[in-house]
């Protein structure tokens, strides 16, 4: 397996395609930080208009915090895209080129096949994320400085001390993580049925798409499918920025608002991930290989 | 008609005696209040606003006469009332007013005499303040100030070892907050909050705390600070 994953991996990363994902990351990130850098305080004072009417803020609104915060919100949507050029390509790739037939004769388990190419997969996904960790997180700190975070949800505003931020983050990413595996699944599992990757890769964007604009629309027939919808938890790694209040309104620092949530939702995702992970495999293994 | 004349004259000298009697009474207060010049205060901050969810924190109060004020969390962002938070009593008294005495009270326990400042110019910003004043120790216990573009606030002093400079241990200012209400376009949060936790924050009073743990007074305080 560990062979078969190394393999895996070094093709991903022999493949121009890989990089792109990278190259759009980096660009993306770099151009917002360097808007935020020259000309943030306006962009904060936009942000906060709803407040600065009412209340005056002394202190760093603007650090690196809220930048890595500003930077996922608008990432977190649109990574799941570019995962979808990898993943979707994995089997659909190798069906494209003609090395399916001749991969699959080789003395190694059909189910071994395909979970070291989603391992691969993963890890690519895994790679991906380290790499928004580092330039959203790390970047963004060592630019902005650190400090107390503020955030806006619909109904209120939360303020965490700079000292319980970090690990708030570190859970962030590991249920991104988890988030954009269930797409590295969905991808891999429509590139069994395809010969070419063009398809599963539209396939998973278009279904992606879909679902997020389902999960967001406030549609009553909408509302009763969402709890059901992969994208609808995929964003609840924001559930890690809110805090518990205890009986005399003070926050519990340390605390999460909504714990169950988030169970909730990481349990939804990885039935997702297996479901498709499982039914890939299925129907691999059924699969007639002619390519 | 003859008893009409020394009458009103009476009633009008009784007016003048009560309204120089609140004058007095707080050009006494403040007068302790401007013995001191500056200091430096160590505490800790508590907002509670229904729509904000803020932890307590470690705060420096700076304040240098007449009218320099600075609050600063150690490290952190502090949230407050805008224009209500100027604990500096003795700039709240620094206008041109007229002090009209309005009875007696009890605040914290203690019988105050109520003194309201209504101030001279037509256009000020401040439009009445009503001040709770301990008269027996010059202390002021409790003030409530209407301004033009901030509302109404309050403040609640509570004193202990440093009521002999007229500096409270503890301040509770009382304000009127708006509803919260913010486009999901700005927030990026795209789920609809909870009816239950929108319908907790509206029309709810904010209170900020600042209970004061050291004061190091006249000691001096650079301008540089409230830069």
């Amino acid at each position: 397996m560990w062979k078969l994953f190394n393999i895996e991996v070094y093709k991903i990363f022999r493949r121009p395609r890989t990089y792109i994902a990278f190259a759009a990351i980096t660009a993306l990130i770099v151009i917002i930080q360097l808007g935020l850098y020259v000309d943030g305080d306006s962009y904060v004072d936009f942000l906060m208009s709803g407040l600065k009417d009412s209340f005056d803020f002394q202190g760093k609104i603007l650090n690196g915090y809220l930048v890595c915060y500003i930077l996922l919100q608008l990432l977190l949507v649109h990574v799941p895209l570019l995962i979808a050029l990898v993943s979707a390509d994995m089997i659909s790739g190798e069906a494209n080129m003609g090395t399916l037939r001749l991969l699959i004769t080789k003395p190694v388990s059909k189910t071994s096949f395909m979970l070291g190419k989603f391992l691969a997969a993963s890890f690519y996904t895994l790679l991906l994320l380290i790499w928004i960790a580092f330039l959203a997180l790390a970047v963004s700190t060592w630019l902005f400085g650190t400090g107390d975070l503020i955030i806006q949800k619909n109904a209120y505003v939360v303020q965490m001390s700079q000292d319980d931020v970090f690990w708030r983050y570190a859970g962030a990413f590991a249920f991104a993580f988890l988030a954009m595996l269930a797409v590295t699944a969905l991808g891999f599992f429509l590139s069994v049925f395809s010969e070419n990757s063009i398809g599963p890769i539209v396939a998973t964007i278009s279904i992606i798409i879909f679902f997020t604009i389902m999960s967001t629309m406030s549609i009553p027939l909408f509302q009763h499918i969402q709890p059901y919808l992969f994208t609808s938890h995929m964003v609840n790694w924001k559930e890690f920025f809110d805090e518990k209040l205890d009986a005399s309104d003070n926050v519990i620092k340390g605390s999460i608002q909504n714990v169950e949530q988030l169970y909730n939702s990481a349990i939804v995702l990885g039935v997702y991930i297996v479901v498709f992970v499982s039914g890939a495999i299925i129907i691999f293994k059924r699969k007639d290989i002619l390519s | 008609m003859k008893l009409l004349f020394p009458f009103l004259v009476f009633i009008f000298s009784l007016n003048t005696v009560q309204a120089q009697d609140a004058a007095t009474l707080v050009s006494k207060l403040k007068e302790k209040l401007q013995k001191v010049h500056d200091y430096e205060a160590t505490g800790i901050l508590k907002t509670d606003v229904a729509f904000i969810k803020s932890p307590a924190g470690k705060i420096i109060v700076y304040y240098k006469n007449p009218d320099k004020f600075t609050l600063k969390r150690q490290g952190g962002i502090s949230i407050l009332p805008k224009g209500g938070m100027n604990v500096n009593m003795a700039s709240m008294m620094s206008f041109d007013y007229l002090a009209i005495d309005a009875g007696e009270a009890i605040v914290n326990g203690v019988n105050t005499r109520v003194i309201k400042l209504l101030p001279n110019d037509e256009k000020s910003e401040l439009i009445l303040s009503t001040l709770y004043i301990d008269p027996v120790n010059m202390l002021l216990q409790k003030a409530i100030t209407t301004t033009r573009s901030n509302g109404t606030y309050e403040m609640l002093m509570s004193y202990g070892k440093y009521a002999a400079y007229g500096l409270p241990d503890k301040v509770v200012f009382s304000f009127n907050t708006k509803d919260y209400k913010i486009p999901k376009g700005v927030t990026l949060e795209f789920n609809d909050a909870n009816k239950a936790d929108m319908e907790k924050m509206k029309n709810k009073k904010g209170k900020v705390e600042i209970s004061y743990s050291s004061y190091i007074i006249n000691k001096g305080v650079p301008d540089s600070i409230f830069k």
